[in-house]
């Protein structure tokens, strides 16, 4: 050990740290009612859920200590190789992988399931903060532009035939970064463009769909004609999008297994079940909703007890919070929430490597967009996707992935004052 | 670059606010949700206590309970695909399966409701073991009624289902609940019913029951119904429907002492047990049509007959106490009383004491029409006018309990009839009316009716020598004291002084010539009255004289009198041919706990009128079709 490690846990951020051990005791204590039934009182058992969990958690803890003593410039300069070897993960899937509930994201060890894609976010967010903090990179540059977006689209790309479309979307937050780090807003704007109109297209048909984009281009022509714009261009974009809404839709009717096309659909809302997606948010809606203004008191959630909400102790572990501790705790909970991704925001200030603050910014990107799109299924507000909540829901991979991803950023904070 | 920083903080705090506000609207806005919560998890089972025991005086069990098992279903949850097998278990067609369960989705897909009901105990012990095959059904025990005695029915009463409208406007009851209907039952359905109980238990996604919820701390446990024990003596009330057997009337026994009534027996009855188990529905029916013999109808509490010759004890009392006569005031008699010029003011008078002094002794027991006819006429003619003559009149009947509601503690029951100045005025609108137009109410005939229970009541008055307690059915509830009312002496408008000469007269009426005097016994000192009273009825506007009434009122022993009666025997004839005996059987009976004379005994059971009822009915049902 070298000297300037003993220091370390003077510069960690303890807040960060605690809020962490909020969130984690919060998620494990949800679980426990959420997968609790009265026959089972040992907490460290490994059949039943929460025992599970327990264990998954302590095991984190016995991580935590190893990725703070690693020297923070092992995770800059293996970023790469941690990169590449995330990615030989994803594609070993397809050779080895299990499939669990449709899709075969899961190495399985002697019972343990493993999810790569878990890690890859840690790994492609250590990719991207290299790249970014490179001295040389200009983001202006197209050629750096296209190595950014491929950091980011090679897992998608990957994780998408899974299929597990909700995974994929996470990587999405990465452009939050590029953003951040003066990407030109039309490539946001671009982006989003395509988002849209690969949705409708799945929606609605393609020829109707063209007719209306042209319609629009139209229009926008007429009223920015003044300046020196020329048609030209305007009909190149025409083109382009319409031959995507083309390929989306034949891709998707053709390429894609029917049990795809029936998630997808479902996720877009194009076929209603009542007792497949539709009901899982609603049943969620009356888990939270009847926990009233204090809950219905720990243990006591009655939609919890009877296992209305499928999926309770994974993706909708939020209603477990609602049910129980009512507005009051589960508005806690956002405040927790939200004061853990500011306090990163805010710790992202005062990094003076560029590697820390683009990695930094990154996971706050990450822990973002996991946060809003769990939580806003759970309260109906956003469609079906199906990824964790953060130290929340049920699961060993996302948990100890959130909590690397965390104290990865600990660590390098931690290093701030050393460094450079 | 500034600039920019703050983007995802921004969305961070815009998201977390979307988020707090939409929780404010689920969880405080919205108060839908916690209803659907409850209806998912929480299943509301009812606990139905064990119905009150009723006991007769002598702690006979009368009314107890016994298991029924009832096949419920709850419509949404029928998934089973082996309808028929389910249909050959039941022995029920598979038309009567889909009716049967569209009639119970009718009602609700949600909520049970009686599917099969009171199957018997075999059918229930195969069932069982496999019920669990057909989701959606399910056996519930039920607590039906069980009549060890097989008598009193019209006292009891009987439970049944609760009807829609009782649902509608009272929630304490559900669906498919029994409740008192008639009798003691309807009239103490509150102490006999207890009081349900709630369990509240969590049930899961699959409708499965997984524990109780809250721990059960929110759990009401049933308060079983409480017994009650009635003033009705079972033997007496068993002897006297003995007697009236294929004879129609009712019969009142009261305990003087107390108003506690002793037998309330109405002729013909039913098997209580009929209104039990499977075949209740049917037995009820045909009951309920029979409108020829009535037996749902208890003659006893609602039949309204003129009381005949009793009612002149009535006018004696009145008289004595008003002072228009004396004990010793004589009258006489033409083999009737001539009270008009005209041939038909004439009442005819079967004392055969022709043109020589009658006292008021001679005639109650010789029930002299014309004698009372001349107290009538006085008491009436005391005052100024007509009006105010049949008005203070009307005023002694009533606290004679005539004419109205007595107030005891069953739910049925008639007012009789007294009629006051307003109903003569109605009745001639010339107001031309004087005593002797109404000379009929100095026999008890005419215009005044009244129930067997005012006349065995009017009886108990008499043995008390003024007063009685409101006549009442229960003795003992447990936990409970009896309404005042019915402990509360009510004290009548005759002194009491004026009850010993007509006691005396009733008296005699077993002892000297007496119309009862066949009935004499040695050993108890009986009291008595008879009675006869003419039968009208109209028929298509025609006045049809049918065979008479036959009435007998009595109390014995004369001194502290145990028991008062009043036997009503539609179309018996004379009052001492049936009537009379009948009651003074019961009276022996009671006070005896047995009786000495079997010839008599046997003639009365064997006493048979259903050929007269049936030839009454073929003449009646002739003059009808005549027009």
């Amino acid at each position: 050990m070298r000297k300037r490690n003993n220091n370390i846990f003077k510069g960690i951020d303890w807040l960060l740290v605690l809020l962490y051990l909020a969130l984690v005791f919060l998620g494990w204590i949800s679980i426990y009612s959420a997968s609790m039934n009265e026959t089972h009182y040992q907490i460290l058992d490994f059949d039943v859920k929460y025992g599970k969990q327990l264990i998954w958690i302590l095991l984190s803890f016995a991580i935590i200590p190893f990725v703070l003593l690693i020297e923070a410039k092992f995770y800059e300069r293996f970023s790469s190789l941690i990169y590449l070897f995330s990615l030989l993960s994803l594609l070993g899937l397809f050779i080895f992988g299990k499939t669990i509930s449709g899709a075969t994201s899961w190495y399985v060890f002697n019972g343990v399931s493993i999810q790569p894609s878990e890690f890859v976010k840690i790994a492609t967010a250590l990719a991207l903060a290299k790249l970014l903090s490179d001295k040389n990179y200009n983001l202006k540059l197209v050629k750096n532009q296209i190595k950014a977006f491929l950091i980011i689209l090679l897992p998608i790309i990957l994780i998408v035939p899974q299929p597990d479309p909700g995974s994929a979307i996470v990587f999405l937050s990465f452009t939050l970064v590029l953003y951040h780090q003066g990407l030109p807003k039309l490539y946001i704007g671009l982006g989003f463009g395509f988002i849209v109109l690969f949705l409708l297209a799945l929606l609605i048909n393609e020829l109707l769909l063209s007719a209306l984009l042209l319609f629009v281009i139209l229009i926008f022509y007429f009223i920015v004609k003044s300046k020196k714009t020329k048609i030209t261009s305007f009909f190149i974009i025409f083109i382009v999008a319409v031959s995507y809404i083309y390929t989306v839709s034949y891709v998707f009717n053709n390429v894609f297994e029917q049990r795809h096309r029936d998630r997808i659909n479902l996720l877009i809302g194009k076929t209603k079940d009542s007792k497949g997606i539709g009901y899982n948010t609603r049943q969620s809606e009356i888990a939270i909703g009847s926990g009233k203004f204090y809950g219905k008191g720990y243990l006591q959630g009655t939609q919890t007890k009877g296992n209305f909400v499928p999926e309770q102790h994974t993706d909708y572990i939020f209603s477990t919070i609602g049910e129980e501790f009512g507005f009051l705790g589960s508005s806690l909970v956002i405040a927790l929430f939200l004061a853990f991704i500011l306090r990163i925001l805010n710790r992202v200030k005062y990094q003076k490597s560029k590697f820390s603050r683009v990695y930094g910014y990154g996971i706050a990107a990450i822990f973002f967009i996991h946060f809003t799109i769990n939580i806003g299924m759970v309260l109906g507000i956003l469609p079906t996707i199906g990824i964790p909540l953060p130290f929340f829901s049920y699961g060993g991979s996302s948990l100890w992935g959130f909590t690397i991803l965390l104290f990865i950023f600990i660590r390098l904070d931690a290093n701030k004052y050393y460094e450079w | 670059m500034k600039k920019t920083n703050y983007l995802l903080r921004n969305l961070t705090v815009l998201v977390g606010v979307i988020f707090i506000a939409r929780l404010f609207y689920l969880q405080i806005l919205d108060d839908s949700y916690e209803i659907l919560s409850n209806n998912n998890a929480i299943k509301i089972k009812l606990e139905f206590p064990e119905r009150g025991y009723i006991y007769d005086r002598n702690n006979i069990l009368l009314v107890a309970n016994q298991p029924s098992y009832d096949i419920m279903v709850i419509p949404r949850e029928v998934k089973f695909k082996d309808t028929l097998a389910f249909c050959k278990l039941l022995n029920i067609s598979k038309r009567s399966y889909i009716k049967r369960l569209e009639k119970a989705k009718h009602y609700s897909s949600r909520i049970p409701s009686v599917f099969l009901k009171q199957l018997s105990k075999e059918d229930f012990g195969a069932l069982q073991e496999i019920m669990y095959n057909f989701s959606g059904f399910y056996i519930q025990k039920r607590i039906i009624r069980d009549y060890p005695k097989n008598s009193a029915a019209n006292v009891l009463g009987y439970i049944s289902e609760v009807n829609e409208k009782l649902l509608a406007e009272n929630n304490t009851y559900h669906q498919g609940e029994l409740i008192g209907t008639g009798g003691i039952e309807q009239y103490y359905e509150a102490v006999l019913r207890g009081k349900k109980g709630l369990k509240f238990v969590q049930k899961n996604r699959f409708n499965k029951e997984i524990g109780p919820y809250k721990n059960g701390s929110l759990d009401k446990k049933s308060v079983a119904g409480q017994d009650i024990i009635l003033t009705l003596d079972s033997q007496l009330q068993q002897y006297g429907e003995l007697l009236m057997s294929h004879k129609r009337g009712g019969i009142v026994a009261i305990e003087p002492s107390s108003g506690e009534i002793l037998a309330l027996i109405t002729a013909p009855n039913y098997d209580p047990n009929l209104l039990v188990g499977r075949q209740r529905s049917k037995n009820f029916t045909k009951m309920y049509l029979d409108s020829v013999n009535k037996p749902l109808y208890d003659r006893s509490l609602l039949a309204q007959y003129p009381p005949g010759s009793p009612f002149k004890l009535a006018n004696a009392l009145i008289g004595l106490q008003e002072k228009v006569i004396s004990p010793n005031t004589t009258f006489l008699c033409f083999h009737g009383y001539r009270y008009g010029n005209r041939e038909k003011e004439f009442m005819k008078c079967h004392c055969d004491i022709y043109n020589s002094p009658i006292n008021l002794d001679l005639g109650i027991y010789r029930s002299c029409n014309s004698y009372f006819s001349n107290v009538y006429r006085r008491i009436i003619e005391k005052q100024p006018t007509p009006s105010l003559g049949i008005d203070t009149w009307k005023d002694y009947l009533e606290s004679l309990g005539f004419g109205n509601y007595l107030g005891y503690d069953l739910p049925t029951g008639k007012k009789g009839l007294i009629p006051n100045s307003d109903y003569y005025n109605k009745y001639y609108p010339l107001r031309n009316w004087r005593a002797v137009t109404t000379i009929s109410n100095a026999i008890g005939q005419g215009e005044i009716l009244s129930t067997p229970i005012q006349l065995a009541n009017f009886t108990a008055i008499i043995a008390n020598r003024g007063f009685y307690y409101t006549p009442h059915m229960v003795k003992h509830i447990k936990d409970s004291v009896i309404d005042k009312n019915f402990t509360t002496a009510k004290y009548s408008k005759i002194d009491s002084g004026n009850f010993e000469p007509v006691i005396k007269g009733m008296y005699d009426v077993f002892e000297k010539q007496g119309t009862a005097r066949y009935y004499r016994l040695n050993d108890i000192s009986q009291c008595g009255k008879t009675g006869t009273a003419q039968n009208f009825k109209r028929i298509n506007g025609k006045r049809i004289a049918f065979e008479d009434h036959s009435i007998f009122i009595a109390f014995a022993p004369k001194e502290n009198p145990k028991i008062a009666i009043a036997v009503f025997v539609e179309n018996g004839g004379f009052g001492s041919t049936i009537a009379a005996p009948i009651a003074s059987l019961m009276m022996e009976k009671y006070i005896k706990g047995k009786t000495s004379r079997p010839l008599l005994e046997e003639a009365m059971v064997t006493k048979n009128l259903d050929p007269l009822y049936r030839h009454q009915q073929q003449i009646e049902q002739k003059i009808a079709k005549k027009k």
